[in-house]
């Protein structure tokens, strides 16, 4: 079973790799997986007032095909709003990055990981916008 | 690009030495060592006998009670179930150890269905288990003890001579799983009281698709039912046409390694020591799995906190190896052996088995480690869990959104 070339890629080339504020009330992070099930990511996304995702960083531990889902959605979700970036399916990772069956989980997870912290900056603004 | 294969547990490369030997009996001696009546036959059964002296020297029997298969899992499927149906009415209990190989726990479990008992018994965070849980474990109806010589995952030897004391105390016939031992450390199934043997030739540089039972013939004379029925080939056990060119190169594989061993074994701990020294000096948070004082010589299996086994093979792309994640098989299950170890799941994803063999040099070690050293530095940059630990947090105390 041999990696395709995009997975390949942003293996060797990842995008996006590091961390935002995690305390900042304009940072969602999402933190999904288990290191039990061998992958866990951490996706975090910092949006501007308009709801504009103006940057995105994740970390993986996981296998390449992991590493390559959550690579890709970094660089998918970065300029859109909020609610363009919940329009990404898994589906739409698979097919991109030609995973085979076994490694459609991983692509799972990615979109998993965007729900997350899309739902974890939005909490956070309401709770702001509620306290003042 | 350098292309290092340390993966000599999962099979090896013929030998240049074998294949020569073999290729006569592929070409001009093509004959069937069952033939009776014309030269081809005679020629080709002498090979034949030639190749079980050479075996028998590696284990110190009788050549008579070598018995040709096609490899390590058809050996032990004749040894289980074959000792299981002989002896069935005597008892239909069975002993081994949890971190067998797949050719033995399957027979093992399949016997269960025709309704007889198997006693797996744990092991300790070395990988051992001890004649005294053997001694206590064998019931009434104890039929046969199953452990395995030594681990293909990690390496650790299993104290034989102890465990096949107590058999014979106890009147229980002594397999053992030889196929990673055979050809590697001395073997000696009179002192060490094994009744029962199996190897395979590609794992010490002969070819695939052939192997060896031993079956003792005295003290006591064991019996096995075949597996397969035909023209009562290999003492009724092993019916079937001899695969003459595969156990000459089975016999020239176990004279060279029988030969070689002291100074071959020297060499290869000295790589694994080597290896080991490398990885540790230049990473912290990684484990050496198994027993260091009781292992093989080529195997060293390694844990790499806070980073996937599979993402680390294809960050040492032109290094062969083998992982314990689940990534790599298909059943999505870490490795069985290393959680019997005791490891946690996270621990057995993060494994690697580096086995080194006969082609294996100091270069390709050299090679290794640094490609190691660069590519589990680049990936606990990039994981989640090293940034945790690093934070302080208590990865076992954190609630995972598991999936
Ligand atoms: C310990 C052990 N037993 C059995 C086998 C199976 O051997 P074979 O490939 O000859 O059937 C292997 C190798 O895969 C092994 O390492």
């Amino acid at each position: 079973m041999a990696y395709s070339n995009k997975v390949v890629d942003h293996f060797e080339h990842p995008r996006n790799v590091g961390s935002l504020d995690k305390a900042a009330v304009n940072v969602g992070t999402g933190i999904v997986g288990a290191p039990e099930c061998g992958d866990v990511m951490k996706l975090q996304i910092q949006v501007d007032d308009a709801n504009n995702i103006v940057d995105a960083k994740f970390k993986t531990f996981g296998c390449g095909s992991a590493i390559a889902s959550s690579s890709l959605a970094t660089e998918w979700i970065k300029g859109r709003k909020l609610d363009e970036a919940l329009e990404i399916k898994n589906t739409d990772i698979v097919k991109e990055l030609a995973l085979p069956p076994v490694k459609i989980h991983c692509s799972v997870l990615a979109e998993d990981a965007i729900r997350a912290a899309v739902a974890d900056v939005t909490a956070k603004r309401d709770a702001k916008v509620e306290a003042s | 690009m350098r292309q290092v294969y340390l993966d000599n547990a999962a099979t090896t490369p013929v030998d240049p030495r074998v294949l020569d030997e073999m290729l006569p009996y592929l070409r001009e001696e093509f004959g069937n060592a069952a033939s009776r009546n014309h030269s081809y036959g005679w020629r080709a059964e002498e090979a034949v006998d030639t190749a079980r002296n050479q075996v028998a020297k590696v284990l110190g029997c009788s050549p008579k009670e070598v018995i040709w298969t096609s490899g390590s899992t058809e050996s032990n499927n004749i040894a289980i179930k074959g000792v299981a149906r002989m002896y069935g009415e005597k008892g239909k209990h069975i002993i081994a150890q949890e971190t067998e190989h797949k050719a033995v726990i399957d027979p093992c479990k399949y016997l269960e269905q025709e309704g007889y008992r198997v006693t797996f018994l744990p092991v300790t965070k070395a990988g051992l288990v001890s004649a005294e849980q053997v001694r206590e474990a064998i019931c009434d109806d104890t039929i046969l003890v199953s452990i395995m010589f030594a681990n293909n995952e990690t390496g650790t030897i299993q104290p034989m001579a102890e465990i096949g004391k107590v058999c014979k105390e106890k009147g229980v016939l002594f397999h053992t799983d030889g196929t990673q031992a055979f050809g590697k450390i001395p073997v000696d199934v009179e002192a060490m009281g094994i009744d029962l043997f199996s190897l395979s030739a590609h794992k010490v540089y002969g070819p695939k698709g052939v192997g060896a039972l031993y079956v003792r013939r005295k003290r006591p004379r064991v019996r096995c039912e075949p597996v397969l029925h035909g023209g009562g080939h290999e003492r009724g056990m092993r019916s079937g046409t001899l695969n003459v060119p595969g156990i000459v190169g089975l016999g020239a594989a176990a004279e060279i390694a029988l030969r070689e061993m002291d100074t071959e074994s020297k060499r290869l701990s000295g790589l694994r020591d080597r290896m080991w020294k490398g990885l540790s000096s230049n990473l912290d948070e990684i484990f050496r799995n198994g027993d260091p004082d009781q292992c093989l010589p080529n195997i060293l299996n390694v844990s790499f906190l806070y980073v996937e086994g599979e993402s680390l093979m294809m960050g040492i792309s032109t290094v062969a190896v083998s992982s314990g994640s689940a990534c790599t098989s298909a059943s999505l299950e870490p490795s069985y052996v290393l959680k019997a170890l005791g490891l946690g799941d996270d621990l057995a994803h993060s494994s690697i088995r580096f086995s080194m063999g006969r082609f294996t040099t100091q270069e390709d070690i050299d090679f290794t480690v640094d490609k190691m050293v660069e590519t589990v530095n680049k990936l606990r940059e990039m994981s989640p869990l090293y940034e945790m630990a690093k934070e302080g947090i208590d990865l076992s105390k954190v609630v995972w959104a598991a999936h």
